[in-house]
Formats: structure tokens, C-alpha cells, sequence
């Protein structure tokens, strides 16, 4: 199996490294629907060059990336295409891992449900065979490496990249059932994007699952493995503060990553919801929607973690589509993280609706953001309401992509607990309607 | 959300559209077609108006009175013009600074990929002269320009003559508050290709200027004067710029605005505009007029000088001043009464122009055709690609009840397998296309009894031919037999390909998009490698890109009413052959490569899908 995962490798690195070595690396990294102000590497190197002058590099407006990046490129700034390829690799074997890790799991689950006789008998074709799994973790590694969002964030040298590496390890530790390492991969996303905070749902309930801690609220048990992962995680965060707070000797980061990302100061346009909105919004109304728009990104954590409590890996992807699609500066290299996720659910393919709207409606929107980009940017002739339509659509495919797993994922659930072929009282065939 | 989440109704939905498919892609291609075609109809089309409101509501007085002096002017422009074998130089920054115009020039240099046949150029060097006349009554922040293109011959002398005395005659009023820019340039578009690089000091093609001393402020406007005749009896307006970019709306109303106030009678296409909409002549006029406006943007080349502002965000046209047999003749006082007026109204922007349209067709002068109502029209078209892959799709997820997963697995290896290698194969013959021409030229040169442009001109034939034959060889090479499954899913990404790739060429150039739609949509819906081959192969032959230009070329000369026989009509195909290759190096079109490396290719993987067996 390492084979063919290095033959991957070794052709996605081609790739990158040709890429990095062509003109189109430059046009690439000035394009808004790859890099943010938060992750471009323009605003990297002038952050480098203010920290080289002695300068605190947030006293401008321009760096907004935080204070443990800067250093890390402070020190590898002349391998920087190296760093950024080795991220992606990193990204893609850790998913690999963890996917591998998950899937004997599930399998192990499987087995254990068809020997107590758990499925009922007409679902046999729903069961998962070893053979059709074999080949999922490098299904998925291949889905990230080859992903031309990914190529495309990791050729614009967007920081994207470290963030999805720093949760793809995340996602391999917990599945590891590693608590100490999760608990301080996790603290570093959060430090790095805030958003990835929502993924200690799914972690925790991984966890407790390896752990047959049960879900009960009466249970001191429950509540001391929570505690302990909390102190972990604020721990880990608070160290990594201090830390940045010991390496520039001012809380000035704070304000310039975090108060960057909360209250969206930057409306340059991008695939993002945000940009229209705040741009038309009389003043004000900004503070109003600016939190129903930052509470809209957290609250879906709360009913998804209910109704998937017992699918916590499944609950991840949700979270990670759900904060690359609400964020407030997203970029296709978010997208790229959760898209490298569908191989895994590959067996929901039979309950799958839309797929083939949703996939026409994404390849088109991702076609026509630079055309409409020129029209309005370059030729003039368009205009933002043009550009933010195709935003728009691209954000309603990916909205209807991930409602469509999520109701075929539980479509297969329920198909496992009451029968493929359901009948009605009547005795007539019956269909499942979502209303 | 009922259609999308009800499985009842999604069946029902799907099944029509399956069992329909047929019927509904006719019905929606006819459907395209006749509301192109309604578009001309003077009901359905809306009146132009001024948006603008510091053009609208305003009054100007114009007075131009020295029409003679400046028809004098240029019969001494003509006879420098001729001593000094080309553009006066000296003789123009004289007369320029004598006006009271800051007066600066720039010389510029080019080398021809390969030599222009058309205008008998290949190294090209030239100087543009151009005068400033600084505003006095604002800060010099915003510029216009007039500019009139010195061409070889005696043609254009009136238009230089005029520029001179609009310029003497605008110095002596105070109520500029743009920067006014006369130009007069060199070589036409090349020469204008490097004033504006030099202005904004960019190089996009690769040419070699001196760098631009003077400047006015960021440009607002522009209009480009051709005038060959001491009287003329109609104006042409020319809208049509680089890549099918039109400029602002309002610039062609304030023309025909003042056309109408001045009494001038107004052309676009070279056409009058008439007033019996109701009936067939005067619809077919109509017709006529619309669809010359959508072949010359088709073509993506900038029909006049303004042509090339509009990359930079300057909304320009060219007028041309037409000599014909007409009774009315219009002097030259009146035509610089016209420009004068259309400058104070343009002076008075407080704006760039942006609240007129961007996007339109005029199938006369008063009438224009929007976004929104053309639209639909390639809309209609190109749903019938996305029918065509949702009945494609359905017959791929539904196979013949056989349980799932061991069989997907099966179906999908070498589906990717025989997908990749035609496209990649056609992707590979659309780059060779693009490159071999120019880089063969030499070699062709030394070997065969050709001129170099020919060379450039066959060569591309050449390859294109030789694409035909080339990958559904390769294709039976490497994969053997085609499989069913295959060529469904090769068909289905062509398809989506296709769509995506119109859809887009429409939005930047909606005519191009739509003659393509036109030709290879109704293709692209039947072929499949179960048609009778031979018939097939002869109506994609006719379809292909390169068969819609000749077709093209022969349908142009008829809307212009001077219509050539076959063998004009073949030179003329390799001359627009040439010319758009020289478009491309020259001036940055789009057109040949996207041609070359997107359509072509396109084009190709039909090809292959017919002879898949």
C-alpha cells in the first residue's frame, strides 16, 4: 500500500514543482478566490520584512497571519515552496492515516454488528466489503494532492495550506485516540483560524467512543473526560499564546488576527458570504449581522453533534464544510480539505440525489470567478453583483453537496436499522421523504 | 425544495426529461434561434436613452465656424505628408505648438511575428505626435482624447486637419475641465498600441517605444476620427473593439443625440436606419444590421483605433466619415460642430461613463438589445448540452439492474483511462495548433515555394487537418476497443466541457458564443458512435470551427453587400486566418488561442466519440 501512496506523492510534488517554476505561479497568487488577506504570502513577506526591521509587523494593516507563522518562515523563508509542499504531503498522509485508522474501526463495528445480527437481512447489500475499502485512504490522499484547489493554494503559497495540515494532524491523532496530541493539534488550529474550535465536538465524542465513556450527563465520568480535554486544550492554548506574546512582546496579534477574523474588516471580494453583505450594509446594522453571520458559523455545531453523536468522524467533514463555506475569509484551499473527506463516503453513492447538479453547478461557478473577475475588474463592463451571483451559486452546490451527504449518510443509517425494502402499513412499497 | 427532496417527483421529472430529450433539445435550439432572430424586431427591443446625467440634461451651444480652415489645413498636411514619404513629424509639432498645445512625441518599433500582406508591413517603425491642451478650469486630473490616424495614401488628411483646427478652436474656450489629448498616430493600431502602453506604462505585446513625456490626466474618453472627403453624406459609427469589447452605451447615444440635434445623417454598420419596422424589408434590414454588429464582434479584432482604449478601461468609438452618392452632403463646419458638441458633453462628466450598458447589439442606431434579453437566447442553446449530459448521466447511474459495488469498480478504471488519453491527445494537437505556425514559418519558408505569411497560413491549416486523423488512431492504439461505457463518459465530459467553455465565451463575447453555439451545439447533441459514419463525419467536418469561419467570411461579404465568388472568398479565409494570428501578437486578442487550445480540442473529442468503434 505505501507504494502506490508514494507514487501519489512523488507526482503531486512533480506537479507542485513544476507549477512553482512557471509564470502562472505569480497570476495565481494575486487571485482573491485562492489566497485572503489572512493567508496571502504577499502580506507574509511584508510581515517578514517589518519583523527584519524591528518593526511589530501588525502596526500596519497589512499582515494578518499569526505570530508563530511569521516566526516559522522567519527561519524558512528560503525554502518556502519546500514548506508549503511539504505541508500539503503532510496533509495528505495524515488523512491518509487517519482515514485507514477509520475505516478499520468502522469495519471492526461492521463485523461485530453482523455477528450479533444487528442489520436486518435484506441489508446485506449495504454491507461494506474489505475489498471496496482497501483502497479509500489512497483514494482520499489522491483527492487532496490532485485537487486543483489544492494545487492552487499550495502554488499561491497560501498559509491555507499549514492550517489544513495542522488539522489534518489533528484529525489523525484523535483518530489514533491520541488525547494529549489532539488536544494541542486542535488548540493550534483554533490559535491559527478560530473556526476549528467547533471540531472539538466531533474529537471529544471520538474519543469517549474509544474510550466507551457513555453520553450521559449524569455521569461524572462523561464530565471528567471533558474537563480533562479542556484543560488540555486551554492549556496548550494558553502556552502557545504566551508564546506569541514572549516572541513579539505585545498583545498587538490579537487584535490584528483574531478582531481581523471576527469583525471583517476586509471586504476584498471572495468565494465567501461575507464581502456583499458588509459592503452594502448601512453601518449601523454591521455589529447586528456581524454576529448572526459568526454565531451562524458556530451554532450548526450544536443539532449536527446531537443527531450524529455516534458518527463523530462523519460529524468532522460536516464541521469543516460547514467552516469553509461560512467562514469569513475562505479560500478554495478550505474546500480542498473537505472535498479530499468524499472518497470515505463513497458507499453513500446509492443514496446520493443531486450529485450531478451539484457537481455541474460547482465546475461552472469555479470557471466562471475569473471571467467574471475580468469583466468586472479588467474590462469594466460587469460588476461586483455579477461576481457575488456566482459566489452565491457556488456557496448553494456546496451547501447542497454536504446536505446531501449528511441525508444519505443517515438514509443509510436508517435503511441499517429498519430494512432496505421498507413497506408501508398497506403493504406497498414505501419512500423515504425528508420534509 | 419539494423538487429537489421529493424522490417521487425527481422520478417523475427525470423520466419526462429522459423520455423528452429529443424533442425538447429541437425545441430549444429553434427556440434559441428564433429568439436571436426576434431580437431584431423593433417591438422587442428597447429605445436608446441617455443614462447619464451629466450628458443629459445639459445644454451646449456649438460653434465651431472654421470648417475651410481646416480642410486648408489638411490639403498642408497632405502635400508634407507626401514630401516627407510619410508622417510630417516636424511639420505636426509645429502646427500643434503654433495652436498652443503642449506638444510631445514618441517613437515606436515593431517586428511582425511575420509580414502583413494586408497593409504590406513587417518592421514597422513609426512616431506618434500628440498635443495637450491642459484644462483651465479644473485640476488636471482627467483627460480626453480625439486622435486620427495617419494612414499611407491620401486617405485621413481631412481627419488631421480637422484634429488641428478643433485644437486651434478649443484653445481659445475656457471651459475645459479635462485635459484634452489630439493625437495623431502612426501605423494605426500599432501606433496606438504603443501610445497607450506608453501612456500607461505597461507592455503587455512586447514592443519597443520611447517612454511618453507628457500626460494628462487617467483618460475618460475617447473618440477616433476618420474622415477621407472634403464633404461627407453620412457618419459611420464604429463600436466593436479588441476581444468584442463594446464601450459604454451612452457614448453611442450622445453620437446619434448629436446626430439628430445637428442634422447629420447617422450610419452603424454602414447602415441608415429605417423607419417601416412593420415591415418584412424593413425587419430583414434589421436582421441585417444586428447580425454584422454580432460577426464583427465575433471576430474579436478592433474594428477602429478606439478598439483598443476599451482594455484600458477608456470607453472610445471611431467615427468614419462615409462619401457616398447621396444627395445630402454634410460639410466639414458641421462635423466639428458634432465633435465639439460631444466633447462639452463629455467634459461635463463628473464620472466615468458606467451607468449606460455594456453589453448590448444594436439593431439600429435608436435601438439597442441588453444583456438580459439576449441571454436567454444562448441560454436556450446551451441547455441543450446540459439535457443532453443529465440523459447521458441517467444512463450511466442506472445500468441494467446489476448490484452495485464490484461493477462500479470495473466500469470506472478504464472509463478514466479512455477519457484521459483523447483529451490530453487533443489538448496536445490544440497546442501544436497554436504553436507550429509561427515557429515553423522558417523552416516552411526554406522548403517550400511559399511567402512566409502563407507559410504561417497553411501550416495552421495543416495541422488542423492533420488533428482529424490523429487521435482516434492513438486512441484505438493505446486502449483498443472502445468500450460502451467509455465513449458515454467521454461524451458526458465533452459535453460538460463544452458547456462550461461557451458559457463563458459568451459572457466576455457574446456574439462569438453564440455563432459557436450556433454551429457546434446541435453537433455535440447527436453524435454518438452509433450515426451513420461517413454522413456524420462530413456534417462535423462542416461544423468545425475552421468550416464556420469560411462560412463566416462568405456570410460577411453578403451582409456587406459586395459578395466575392469561391476563389476571392478562399483568400480572403486566409487572410482573416493571418490577420487574427497577427491580432494575437500584436494587440493581445484572445481569439486564436482560445480557438486553437480550447475549442479545437473540444471540437476534437466529438470527432473522436463518432469514430470511438
Amino acid at each position: 500500500m505505501a507504494a502506490p501512496l508514494t507514487l501519489v506523492l512523488i507526482l503531486a510534488v512533480t506537479i507542485r514543482a513544476a507549477l512553482f517554476r512557471s509564470s502562472l505561479a505569480d497570476v495565481i497568487a494575486d487571485r482573491v478566490e485562492v489566497v485572503s488577506p489572512l493567508t496571502a504570502w504577499k502580506r507574509v513577506v511584508e510581515g517578514l520584512a517589518l519583523l527584519d526591521l524591528g518593526v511589530s509587523p501588525y502596526c500596519g494593516d497589512i499582515f494578518h497571519e499569526t505570530p508563530l507563522i511569521i516566526y516559522l518562515f522567519h527561519f524558512v523563508v528560503d525554502y518556502a515552496e519546500i514548506t508549503f509542499v511539504l505541508a500539503d504531503v503532510i496533509t495528505a498522509v495524515a488523512l491518509y492515516k487517519a482515514v485507514q485508522e477509520y475505516n478499520k474501526q468502522q469495519f471492526r463495528k461492521q463485523k461485530y454488528a453482523l455477528e450479533m445480527d444487528h442489520y436486518p437481512l435484506d441489508c446485506l447489500e449495504l454491507i461494506r466489503s474489505p475489498k471496496e475499502m482497501y483502497y479509500i485512504p489512497l483514494k482520499v490522499a489522491l483527492f487532496y494532492l490532485l485537487n486543483p484547489f489544492a494545487i492552487l493554494s499550495c502554488i499561491a503559497k497560501s498559509t491555507c495550506c499549514l492550517n489544513n495540515a495542522i488539522i489534518a494532524l489533528f484529525i489523525l491523532s484523535t483518530m489514533k485516540a491520541n488525547v494529549l496530541l489532539s488536544a494541542i493539534f486542535l488548540s493550534l488550529a483554533t490559535y491559527q483560524s478560530i473556526y476549528p474550535l467547533i471540531l472539538c465536538a466531533p474529537a471529544l465524542l471520538h474519543l469517549m467512543q474509544n474510550q466507551y465513556i457513555p453520553l450521559n450527563f449524569w455521569r461524572a465520568r462523561f464530565w471528567w473526560f471533558i474537563a480533562q480535554y479542556a484543560f488540555m486544550c486551554l492549556g496548550s492554548l494558553f502556552v502557545i499564546i504566551g508564546l506569541s506574546f514572549f516572541l513579539l512582546g505585545s498583545w498587538d496579534y490579537l487584535s490584528s488576527v483574531y478582531g481581523f477574523i471576527l469583525s471583517v474588516p476586509d471586504l476584498t471580494p471572495n468565494i465567501g458570504l461575507f464581502w456583499y453583505f458588509f459592503a452594502e450594509m448601512f453601518e449601523h446594522f454591521r455589529l447586528f449581522f456581524l454576529c448572526v453571520f459568526q454565531i451562524n458559523t458556530f451554532f450548526y455545531t450544536i443539532p449536527l453533534s446531537i443527531k450524529l453523536r455516534d458518527h463523530p468522524v462523519f460529524l468532522i467533514f460536516m464541521q469543516l464544510a460547514v467552516i469553509s463555506i461560512f467562514k469569513s475569509y475562505p479560500t478554495v484551499g478550505d474546500i480542498a480539505l473537505y472535498l479530499s473527506f468524499l472518497p470515505v463516503w463513497s458507499h453513500l453513492q446509492r443514496f446520493l440525489r443531486n450529485i450531478f447538479l451539484v457537481s455541474c453547478i460547482l465546475l461552472v461557478c469555479s470557471a466562471l470567478f475569473p471571467v467574471l473577475w475580468h469583466l468586472w475588474i479588467y474590462a469594466g463592463s460587469a460588476n461586483s453583483n455579477f461576481y457575488y451571483a456566482i459566489t452565491l451559486l457556488f456557496n448553494v452546490a456546496q451547501i447542497l453537496l454536504v446536505s446531501d451527504y449528511f441525508y444519505a449518510f443517515l438514509r443509510r443509517e436508517h435503511h441499517l436499522s429498519y430494512g432496505l425494502y421498507l413497506k408501508r402499513e398497506d403493504g406497498t412499497e414505501a419512500t423515504l421523504v425528508l420534509k | 425544495m419539494g423538487l429537489l427532496s421529493d424522490p417521487n417527483r425527481r422520478r417523475a421529472l427525470i423520466s419526462l426529461l429522459t423520455r423528452l430529450n429529443a424533442p425538447i433539445c429541437v425545441v430549444c435550439y429553434l427556440a434559441g434561434v428564433a429568439w436571436f432572430m426576434g431580437l431584431a424586431f423593433e417591438p422587442c427591443t428597447l429605445r436608446t436613452y441617455m443614462s447619464e446625467n451629466a450628458m443629459g440634461s445639459t445644454m451646449v451651444e456649438e460653434r465651431f465656424p472654421a470648417g475651410e480652415r481646416a480642410l486648408a489645413t489638411s490639403r498642408e498636411f497632405s502635400a508634407h505628408k507626401k514630401k516627407a514619404g510619410g508622417m510630417p513629424v516636424d511639420w505636426l509639432v509645429k502646427t500643434m505648438q503654433s495652436r498652443g498645445l503642449e506638444v510631445f512625441t514618441q517613437t515606436f518599433s515593431r517586428t511582425l511575428p511575420f509580414p502583413d500582406e494586408n497593409k504590406e508591413r513587417y518592421m514597422v517603425k513609426g512616431t506618434n505626435v500628440y498635443g495637450i491642451l491642459r484644462a483651465p478650469r479644473a485640476p488636471r486630473t482627467e483627460a480626453l482624447v480625439l486622435t486620427a490616424p495617419c494612414s499611407g495614401g491620401d486617405s485621413n488628411n481631412q481627419a488631421v486637419g480637422l484634429l488641428l483646427g478643433l485644437a486651434q478652436y478649443f484653445r481659445s474656450q475656457i471651459f475645459w475641465a479635462k485635459d484634452i489629448i489630439f493625437l495623431v498616430n502612426e501605423h494605426d493600431l500599432i501606433g496606438m498600441q504603443a501610445w497607450l502602453e506608453g501612456y500607461h506604462h505597461t507592455n503587455t505585446t512586447g514592443m519597443d517605444w520611447t517612454p511618453i513625456h507628457g500626460r494628462g490626466g487617467s483618460i475618460q474618453a475617447a473618440l477616433s476620427l476618420e474622415l477621407s472627403s472634403d464633404v461627407i453624406t453620412s457618419l459611420d459609427l464604429v463600436l466593436e473593439g479588441l476581444n468584442g469589447q463594446l464601450p459604454n452605451l451612452d457614448l453611442a447615444n450622445l453620437f446619434y443625440a448629436f446626430c439628430q440635434k445637428i442634422g447629420v445623417v447617422c450610419t452603424i454598420q454602414g447602415k441608415l436606419q429605417r423607419n417601416d419596422w412593420d415591415s418584412v424589408a424593413g425587419y430583414s434590414h434589421s436582421v441585417q444590421t444586428m447580425l454584422l454588429m454580432a460577426m464583427k464582434q465575433a471576430s474579436g479584432r478592433p474594428w477602429g483605433d478606439h478598439g483598443l482604449f476599451l482594455r484600458y478601461h477608456i470607453e472610445a468609438v471611431t467615427i468614419k466619415g462615409v462619401n457616398s452618392f447621396r444627395q445630402y452632403k454634410t460639410d466639414a463646419t458641421t462635423v466639428g460642430r458634432l465633435l465639439e458638441g460631444m466633447f462639452r458633453k463629455l467634459n461635463n462628466l463628473l464620472e466615468r461613463l458606467h451607468q449606460s450598458y455594456f453589453f448590448y447589439l444594436m439593431p439600429s442606431l435608436s435601438h439597442f438589445v441588453s444583456i438580459g434579453y439576449y441571454m436567454p437566447a444562448f441560454g436556450l442553446l446551451g441547455s441543450i448540452l446540459l439535457l443532453r449530459a443529465l440523459d447521458l448521466w441517467n444512463q450511466l447511474v442506472t445500468p441494467p439492474p446489476r448490484t452495485g459495488d464490484g461493477d462500479i469498480e470495473q466500469v470506472s478504471s478504464p472509463g478514466v483511462l479512455s477519457v484521459l488519453t483523447p483529451l490530453v491527445i487533443s489538448h496536445l494537437t490544440g497546442a501544436a495548433l497554436y504553436f507550429l505556425p509561427i515557429h515553423f514559418q522558417t523552416i516552411a519558408v526554406e522548403h517550400f515555394p511559399v511567402s512566409e505569411t502563407e507559410a504561417v497560413v497553411l501550416t495552421a491549416i495543416a495541422v488542423y487537418t492533420a488533428g482529424l486523423a490523429l487521435p482516434h488512431n492513438t486512441h484505438r492504439l493505446l486502449s483498443g476497443e472502445g468500450t460502451e461505457q467509455g465513449w458515454k463518459v467521454l461524451k458526458l465530459v465533452a459535453l460538460l466541457y463544452l458547456a462550461v467553455l461557451l458559457g463563458c465565451t459568451a459572457l466576455i463575447n457574446f456574439s462569438l458564443g453564440f455563432i459557436l453555439a450556433l454551429t457546434l451545439v446541435p453537433m455535440a447533441a447527436f453524435v454518438t458512435p452509433h450515426v451513420p459514419q461517413v454522413l456524420s463525419a462530413f456534417v462535423l467536418v462542416i461544423v468545425s470551427p475552421a468550416c464556420t469561419l469560411l462560412f463566416s467570411v462568405f456570410f460577411f461579404q453578403e451582409l456587406q453587400e459586395v459578395p466575392v465568388n469561391f476563389q476571392e472568398g478562399w483568400m480572403l479565409y486566409l487572410s482573416v486566418i493571418s490577420q487574427g494570428i497577427l491580432d494575437h501578437y500584436l494587440y493581445g486578442s484572445v481569439i486564436y488561442p482560445l480557438i486553437a487550445l480550447l475549442v479545437y480540442p473540444c471540437w476534437l473529442l466529438f470527432w473522436n466519440i463518432l469514430f470511438w468503434k
